[in-house]
């Protein structure tokens, strides 16, 4: 692929938390359908969007039940995108920053993904032909 | 000349960072810098017409390209008629295209 890009990708926010992270998903959705090398480092809350004890839940208030409800999961939506990258000759490389997972008890991640430092979103931003840092502020 | 895409998300009205960002926006252009503005999520209500006086009216005249997102416009129920003059409407893709230009992107 003559024209394969690496881009860079920093996340911040914390899952349901903010339009941020939707945003951000369908950015790196793009990216990964055009086959390009991705890395993802998420941070602070953004660390808890791979965690695989996500469950989704019924809603009794509405009267929906589990199916009906049909509530979102980050952790699928991540493994989603790194299946996406696969797909389309690229790759996902979505490092969940270890301090802030170790802080927020969210280590068991999705396969596909892995833990890392600041260090390594340095080592993307050099490598990468852009890096966007989308903050929490 | 560097080329630069800033993309804003706040809502204009909620936050007076939208109003610095698009001076931010104007002085790259006035420099001599390629500057697009793309706006997404609640900035899209910046961009209707009765509320183009505001952040950015401070674009004006500055020549910067303002884009605003699709997707966020039809989330919120924002016709493309009701937009400032000035706006265009873009899918986010154009974000990725500049990022793989290797422009300089910035988020606020």
């Amino acid at each position: 692929m003559a024209d394969k890009k690496t881009l860079t990708f920093s996340i911040m926010d914390a899952p349901y938390e903010n339009g941020r992270t939707v945003t951000a998903m369908r950015l790196i959705d793009i990216a990964a359908r055009r086959g390009y090398d991705i890395t993802v480092f998420a941070y602070e809350g953004a660390a808890a969007l791979s965690f695989a004890k996500q469950e989704p839940h019924a809603n009794a208030v509405h009267g929906r039940d589990l199916a009906e409800e049909d509530h979102p999961v980050p952790r699928e939506w991540v493994a989603a995108l790194i299946k996406t990258a696969e797909a389309h000759g690229g790759k996902l490389d979505w490092i969940n920053c270890g301090l802030c997972v170790d802080e927020r008890g969210v280590a068991e991640a999705v396969p596909g993904t892995r833990r890392g430092s600041p260090a390594d979103l340095w080592k993307a931003a050099e490598s990468s032909d852009c890096t966007l840092i989308i903050g929490a502020k | 000349m560097a080329k630069y895409m800033l993309i804003a998300a706040r809502d204009p009205i909620e936050s007076r960072e939208a109003e610095k960002y698009c001076l931010l926006a104007a002085d790259l252009k006035r420099e001599g810098n390629d500057v697009t503005l793309f706006l997404v999520q609640n900035a899209v209500l910046g961009a209707r017409k009765g509320a183009a006086a505001g952040a950015l009216g401070k674009l004006a005249g500055a020549g910067v390209e303002v884009l605003a997102d699709s997707f966020s416009l039809r989330e919120r129920g924002i016709p493309t008629q009701r937009l400032a003059a000035g706006v265009r409407v873009a899918e986010l893709d154009v974000v990725i295209d500049h990022m793989a230009e290797g422009r300089k992107v910035i988020w606020n």
